[in-house]
């Protein structure tokens, strides 16, 4: 690892001056994809500003059907969180899922989206939901804030500090994990909205997580597993690796997607 | 006696390990320690035109960069394999130039170009990223079978065409002759899949010369302490053998990987004479997937005849093995000696031929992994009987049977004279474990739940405690494969039990401590096994090849005889009776049919004070044993694997994995049990996860755990392990060795049941859910289009 500065911020608007002060800063939530980077020597910021400890970005608030979690949010305390599976255990679920225990408690929800790695969970939850991505500065909406392959609407130094959604009817996510990393190598996360179906995909696409309109169209006249046997899923965008190409890629899709309606 | 042979008594080591007490080699910390990190090639061919370390050495903390031209300079020597194969033609192999630092040019990703030597890692690590190599990149080839190609990269010139040696076993004519008249004949071309064998601790060196004595202690994650200083110090100049100590500590799993001397040791060592610092490396995880010697890599064409009455009549077997880029120390044996030899399988076979063609590619070394060389042998064979049977319409299990060497011992046309066996009781009893009989029904089930259930044997047998050294010797080894024991009372009639052998997870000091306590009839607390230090234990050849057991444990047993015999003299002449009426039992030297008896410790100090010995007699109760086998062992065995693949992903979920071993003796059925299940799973992560991918440029894209997938508690089934077992004729204990078995028996069975599955027997290891999905999408196509 080069030589970096650590501060620890205890407060959402310490960090963004922080983050302002330095030459090339880093927000450092969980660390568990930064970290590693670093140590690789892919990345050397100049400072890590850490955002863990932010009272204002930590917990899971569940208020009737609205719910609100803190971007310094470890998946092991979203897992945890009786309200909210109680009122989306669709969320609670996938959370319970990522990873192994150690990153499950260091990890956090602002650091997973805000490294929108093509094959992370809480992109298509956040999309499918309708989520909406509160930062120091602005709302976002989850459809204009994953961008693309690691990419997302962030500005430099914008902070995430929470996510809000409203609780679907229903929803699930069924993933294929990948053999080696257990990424998703076809995540699907389905969710019945007042707003109608909404199906997005991550770990598939080459352009990063997506919503699957014709599946959402299937399912919004009727919402079963076998409204999706007749929607055909193209190989066109779709990732092609080691791991799978992207016909086998293509079949996951649909195939999550036909288990995660069956198993709302 | 509840500690002996055929207890289960609990693991001595584990307690240091479970309390955070092992002492690996990157525990240990030396006065004056630096650290070593090392400039490795990015690319995977290329000239090196120029090093400038400049920027690196001007760094504070780095104390030097040393390159391959002065470690050359400095008259270390290149590094060996040490084992000739000779061609078919009659020329020896075409060993190419590997020195511990590339000199001209570098040869795969990852191939050390310098070392830095810093105050601290983190500055040994930057330093290296500031050492500017000018390199001209040179055309790649990654496979065995672009290898050979014409107009193939060139990687030695000593090795035209990169064919390392075309070697033959066998008889061609006949078994040519034998398949053109066989009523029935399956061919196939078998891949097995290339491996890394990530064991849990990384390789680790700490060298430190000292300069007062021209003295070098270096501390090292080997299977082999001996050999390693043999070869440091006879081939590559670093020390003479009196002037260099080496202690491999804890080791955290080896696999074969820590048997090889590595660049890293050698440099390490010359470094510290260089720099007058003791000088530390620790290889990261990337640095293993890069740089620990890879297993397998087979890639096979091999063709078996039946007669009418399904015998086997002839095999023939035509294998590209990649052997990377350089040879690495055992390299040639195991695609030709560990592995021809063992084609015979199970079975009666009367005319075989098998070619083997290694190849340099720009790939990292290849070298003996878990099995090496018999778990390639086994997926062949197991796999062309498994085929062949589906093709005739005739049961697997029933082939097998008809074909099986009944009658020992039995001569093969490769080579193996195999000892002793029972390969239909092994079958028996792992076809009732499994209820082979109730498959049908079960398959009939998984079908109304949409799974796609199917059933998969493996007979393997393989060769362990490869011996005698005479033999070995003939068939071109460098080596002698002997072991060596010293069995110590001390005064107090404690034992210390110093071994040849290296332990790295095999439990040998519960097993060996056993056999000790079983002999003298004393609590395993009294006795102490002491390994891996070249300055406390005479010469030794070390762990691989699962040869502890048969070749280790019987030089014990040789050393105790002399121990023994020694005893019952000083016992006679003390308690005044004949020495064929003195027993040993129970911790006592007692005269037959009396009650007059010495404790054992009373023994000892008899043997120590010397005041009443017999007349000339020499003082003291220590003896040692040099045991060198009269054959290699044949464990065998028959596992029967069940999966149920899901058509929709193509995901394999194995729900019943039975296996019915012969190991001979068994000393400790626990630790037994743990090898096989661990064996297991190496070979279920081989059939199901493992590969290593380079991509055409010779870059590693299975570099991490996030892409070369290991197996997982929830990849494995709960297994049913079970024993049926003979007595090995070539030892005293009748052991056979069980450490590599289960890898080497596991694989095709899984492949075996997942194509009897789903209808497609072309499928390949890994089988991964995107290649089982593709092939059932293919074999759906098939059907669809007949
Ligand atoms: C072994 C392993 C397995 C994993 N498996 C999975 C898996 O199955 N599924 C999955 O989805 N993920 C998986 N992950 C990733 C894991 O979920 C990480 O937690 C996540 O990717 C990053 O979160 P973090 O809190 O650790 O972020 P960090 O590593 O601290 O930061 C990641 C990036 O986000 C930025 N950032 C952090 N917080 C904020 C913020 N509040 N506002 C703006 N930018 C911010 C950082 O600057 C950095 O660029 C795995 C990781 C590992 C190591």
């Amino acid at each position: 690892m080069y030589e970096t500065k650590y501060h620890k911020a205890s407060s959402v608007d310490e960090a963004v001056s922080l983050m302002g002060a330095a030459d090339d800063g880093k927000l450092l939530s969980g660390g568990q994809t930064l970290l590693p980077t670093m140590k690789a020597h892919l990345a050397a910021p100049s400072d890590l500003v850490d955002v863990s400890g932010i009272a204002d970005m930590n917990g899971v608030g569940v208020r009737g059907n609205v719910i609100s979690i803190g971007a310094a949010t470890t998946h092991a305390e979203v897992a945890g969180n009786a309200a909210l599976q109680n009122a989306c255990a669709a969320v609670t679920d996938l959370a319970a899922n990522i990873g192994d225990p150690a990153v499950r408690h260091m990890g956090t929800i602002g650091g997973s989206i805000a490294n929108n790695d093509p094959a992370a969970d809480y992109p298509a939850a956040l999309l499918a939901l309708g989520a909406t991505i509160k930062t120091n500065a602005r709302d976002i909406a989850a459809e204009d804030f994953f961008v693309g392959l690691f990419e997302t609407a962030l500005e430099d130094d914008e902070v995430i500090v929470s996510i809000g959604f409203e609780a679907p009817e229903k929803a699930c996510y069924a993933k294929f994990p990948n053999p080696a990393s257990r990424y998703a190598m076809a995540g699907v996360f389905v969710a019945k909205t007042a707003g109608g179906a909404r199906v997005a995909v991550t770990g598939a696409g080459d352009d990063g997580v997506y919503r699957q309109s014709d599946m959402e169209a299937a399912l919004d006249g009727n919402w079963s597993a076998g409204a999706l046997t007749g929607v055909s899923v193209s190989a066109d965008g779709m990732l092609s690796d080691m791991h799978g190409d992207a016909t086998y890629r293509a079949n996951l899709v649909k195939v999550m997607a036909g288990r995660a309606v069956a198993g709302c | 006696m509840s500690e002996g042979i055929g207890a289960r008594v609990l693991r001595k080591e584990d307690k240091r390990f479970l309390i955070g007490k092992g002492r690996y080699t990157d525990d240990i910390i030396e006065q004056n320690q630096a650290y070593a990190a090392f400039v490795r090639s990015p690319h995977a061919h290329a000239a090196v035109k120029s090093i400038d370390a400049s920027a690196a050495e001007a760094m504070d903390g780095v104390i030097a960069v040393l390159n391959g031209a002065q470690l050359t300079g400095d008259g270390i020597g290149n590094i060996i394999c040490g084992w000739g194969v000779t061609s078919k033609d009659g020329s020896p192999m075409n060993m190419g130039a590997w020195s511990a630092l590339a000199t001209d040019k570098v040869r795969y990703v990852g191939d050390a170009v310098a070392i830095v030597v810093a105050d601290s890692l983190a500055t040994a690590r930057l330093a290296a990223e500031m050492v500017e190599v000018d390199y001209d990149v040179l055309p790649v080839v990654v496979n065995s079978v672009d290898g050979l190609s014409d107009g193939a990269p060139q990687l030695h010139e000593n090795a035209p065409g990169n064919l390392v040696f075309d070697w033959e076993l066998g008889n061609e004519g006949p078994t040519d002759a034998a398949l053109a008249g066989a009523a029935f004949t399956t061919e196939m071309d078998i891949v097995n899949n290339r491996l890394s064998p990530n064991a849990m601790e990384p390789r680790a060196a700490i060298a430190t010369f000292n300069e007062a004595d021209d003295h070098y202690t270096l501390y090292t994650t080997s299977q082999n302490p001996h050999v390693a200083r043999l070869v440091l110090s006879a081939f590559y100049n670093v020390a003479p053998e009196h002037k260099l100590r080496v202690i491999a500590p804890d080791v955290g799993g080896g696999f074969g990987s820590k048997i090889y001397i590595y660049p890293e040791e050698i440099a390490c060592l010359w470094a510290s004479m260089k720099t007058n610092r003791s000088v530390k490396w620790t290889s990261d995880r990337t640095e293993a997937f890069m740089t620990d010697a890879h297993g397998r890599d087979h890639v096979t064409h091999a063709k078996i005849g039946f007669d009418k009455d399904h015998k086997i009549v002839g095999l023939k077997v035509d294998t590209k093995a990649n052997l990377g880029a350089y040879m690495s120390l055992f390299s040639s044996a195991t695609p030709t000696y560990l592995y021809g030899t063992l084609l015979s399988g199970q079975y009666n076979i009367e005319n075989i031929y098998c070619n083997v063609k290694a190849v340099y590619t720009n790939t990292v070394p290849v070298d003996a992994y878990r099995g090496a060389g018999r778990p390639e042998a086994s997926y062949v064979m197991e796999r062309m009987m498994e085929t062949a049977a589906r093709e005739m319409g005739v049961d697997p299990a029933e082939l097998r049977r008809k074909n099986f060497v009944t009658e020992f011992p039995h001569q093969t046309p490769v080579i193996m004279a195999y000892d002793s066996g029972d390969f239909a009781a092994n079958q028996d009893q792992a076809m009732e474990a499994a209820d082979y009989a109730g498959f049908e029904a079960r398959r009939a089930e998984a079908a109304s739940r949409g799974k796609l259930r199917g059933i998969g044997f493996s007979n393997y047998i393989e060769a362990c405690g490869i011996a005698p050294s005479a033999a070995v010797g003939s068939l071109g080894a460098g080596v002698g494969l002997w072991e060596s024991a010293e069995v110590r009372v001390n005064p107090v009639g404690t034992i210390e039990v110093l071994t040849g052998s290296h332990s790295h997870g095999q439990g040998h000091e519960t097993t060996f401590t056993q056999i000790v306590a079983e002999r003298f009839g004393l609590p395993t607390e009294n006795i102490q096994i002491v390994h891996g230090d070249t300055d406390k234990v005479q010469f030794g050849m070390g762990t691989y090849g699962s040869r502890s057991g048969a070749v280790g444990m019987s030089a014990i047993v040789k050393a105790m005889d002399k121990v023994e015999a020694k005893v019952k003299k000083i016992g006679a002449h003390v308690l005044e009776a004949s020495e064929d009426d003195i027993i040993i039992e129970d911790g006592a030297v007692k005269v037959k049919g009396t009650d007059k008896q010495m404790l054992w410790h009373e023994v000892g100090l008899a043997a120590y004070t010397a005041h009443n010995i017999p007349e000339g007699m020499e003082p003291g109760l220590k003896e040692t044993s040099f045991y060198d086998p009269s054959n290699f062992t044949f464990p065998a065995g028959c596992y029967i694997c069940e999966v149920e693949v899901d058509p929709e992903t193509g995901t394999t979920q194995i729900v019943q994995f039975v296996a019915s071993d012969d190991f001979g003796t068994i000393i400790n059925p626990m630790i037994v049990e743990g090898q096989v299940h661990g064996g297991i799973a190496q070979g279920i992560g081989q059939a199901l996860l493992e590969g290593v991918v380079y991509d055409d440029s010779g870059q590693l894209l299975s570099a991490s755990y996030m892409d070369y997938a290991m197996p997982r508690a929830h990849d494995l089934p709960n297994y049913s392990v079970h024993h049926q077992s003979t007595t090995c004729p070539g030892n005293p204990l009748g052991m056979k060795g069980c450490g590599e078995a289960g890898a080497i028996g596991s694989p095709p069975a899984v492949i075996n049941a997942i194509t009897d599955a789903i209808g497609n027997n072309d499928l390949s290891m890994p089988a991964t859910p995107a290649k089982v999905w593709a092939a059932i999408q293919a074999a759906g196509a098939k059907q669809a289009a007949e």
